[in-house]
């Protein structure tokens, strides 16, 4: 501490007095003051607090980066067709999925353990949210149906062996906001989702999807304006579901006279801006 | 059609806990808008320390606040109660500037009792609440340290009401406070946050205090005893 040298000047001031003057140039830390060694105590705690915040950032970003590869490999996916490489690539995004459970959210959970877990959601909740919209999305493809935000939970109990040799259960709790949320992100992948399979031949998805999505809708305008973050995400979402409501018109009505492969273009333009503003 | 079922139910299901959890936030302000009344009062007694009379009935003005700091400790346990366990930062932000507000009262008695400043414990101990999250509803350390902030700013008022009054050693006891407040604050690594913008402000309060220190310098009027 410089300021501990700094004490020992010659000048034998009153300790009262040094403080009030040279607190404009420079600190000088009287160890002994009861003020100080107060602040001492939460130097420490202070620390720590927000190097752990920094760590669960870092932890989140890195999560919401192997999310993203995830969701663009999933991408890749003809739904509906019997395209070759359907299973290889949901197998792919299944092993990527279990890393980030077993790498990332375990770190994390790591992280949390005994502390209040929502002092840190908003370090973790940007990753936590990508993850549920990346999971959610392989679950779709491979059941066609909504994961369960217990389902998401399940995945996220870690037992560890601690010093002990005692296994400790460690859980990375999921809140149901954060699952809405991450939901409602996953309605823009579906829409895309859509998009895809029409160019693809597939003239079936885009009808289910389309149910999907206006359930999902109605129930986000049900809860109202209980959760801000959720209103932010509805007008993309309407968006969202304006498109393939759109593309299943379009497909209706002209289904027959677009020539198959003229499909992907027609429906492609609709929804190249939507596509540029979700990879940022 | 079974996919849509069970989307209904989720759905459902989920807007039973949306529900649930906007009664209790509904709870929670109710109890929050308790303490806050409470709060007003104790700064309203607290005030009378600026008033010419005021330095004079220090200890009686600690003493009514105290009494109505009582009622503060009953309302905290009220609100306390309604909050799930480890979910104090979910709904921390209703409650953190009553928190603070509290926080500097305290801080604001203890310094008119003893002239020292105050520590955690002694402000969980006065507010009603615990010093550490393990032990249930406590006060954060970013509140608490809000809460010395604001009391910083009091007590430049204070040396300026105080002089008024025609009581010259205050300002210099005041001065010689801030100023080691001032040197503790510097060893805290702030992140660019509200305490961070808060601590900012504390050099004018500084610089005030000692402005008003040099005032009386200049003109003699510093009590003798510090020459």
């Amino acid at each position: 501490m410089a300021g501990v040298n700094k004490e020992k000047r010659p000048e034998g001031r009153t300790k009262q007095f040094k403080k009030v003057n040279d607190n404009k140039n420079k600190v000088v830390v009287d160890e002994n003051s009861a003020i100080i060694k107060i602040f001492r105590g939460f130097q420490g705690e202070l620390d720590a607090k927000h190097d752990k915040h920094e760590r669960l950032v870092k932890i989140s970003r890195d999560v919401t980066i192997d999310s993203k590869r995830t969701i663009f490999l999933l991408h890749r996916h003809r739904d509906g067709s019997d395209r070759e490489g359907n299973d290889e690539i949901l197998n792919d995004a299944k092993d990527k999925i279990k890393e980030i459970q077993n790498i990332r959210f375990l770190a994390m959970a790591e992280e949390l353990e005994g502390e209040d877990p929502y002092q840190f959601m908003r370090a973790i909740s940007p990753g936590m949210q990508e993850y549920i919209e990346a999971i959610s999305f392989y679950y779709y493809l491979k059941h066609g149906q909504l994961i369960s935000l217990n389902e998401i939970q399940k995945d996220l109990v870690f037992s560890k062996t601690g010093e002990d040799e005692q296994n400790k259960i460690l859980t990375l709790n999921v809140p149901p906001i954060e699952y809405l949320l991450g939901l409602a992100d996953l309605t823009g992948e579906l829409m895309r989702l859509t998009i895809n399979s029409v160019g693809a031949g597939n003239l079936e998805t885009p009808y289910k999807i389309c149910e999907f999505l206006q359930i999902v809708y109605d129930a986000f305008n049900s809860y109202g304006n209980t959760l801000k973050d959720l209103n932010r995400k509805m007008g993309t979402l309407r968006q969202s579901l304006r498109k393939v409501e759109n593309a299943c018109y379009t497909l209706h009505v002209r289904g027959s006279e677009i020539p198959k492969h003229m499909f992907a273009d027609v429906f492609m333009t609709s929804g190249d801006d939507k596509y540029a503003e979700d990879v940022e | 059609m079974d996919v849509s079922d069970t989307l209904t139910a989720t759905f459902t299901e989920l807007q039973g806990y949306l529900q649930a959890e906007q009664q209790l936030r509904e709870d929670i302000r109710f109890a929050v808008r308790d303490i806050e009344q409470t709060t007003r009062e104790i700064q309203k007694v607290l005030q009378a320390i600026h008033q010419p009379q005021g330095l004079t009935k220090i200890a009686l003005v600690c003493e009514n606040s105290r009494k109505l700091f009582k009622d503060v400790q009953d309302q905290i346990k009220i609100l306390s109660d309604k909050i799930p366990a480890n979910q104090y930062y979910k709904y921390h932000d209703h409650w953190k500037f009553a928190i603070q507000r509290l926080a500097f009262l305290a801080a604001l008695v203890i310094f008119l009792e003893t002239e020292q400043l105050i520590d955690r414990q002694t402000a969980a101990d006065i507010i009603g609440v615990k010093v550490s999250k393990e032990d249930g509803f406590h006060v954060d350390l970013d509140d608490y340290l809000m809460g010395l902030l604001q009391l910083a700013s009091e007590l430049s008022r204070l040396a300026v009401n105080a002089v008024i009054a025609g009581d010259y050693a205050r300002p210099l006891q005041i001065s010689s406070f801030l100023g080691e407040l001032e040197s503790g604050f510097r060893l805290l690594n702030l992140k660019n946050d509200a305490l961070r913008k808060r601590f900012d402000a504390l050099k004018y309060d500084v610089k005030k205090v000692e402005e008003v220190v040099y005032d009386l310098s200049i003109r003699g009027l510093k009590p003798s005893t510090e020459t």
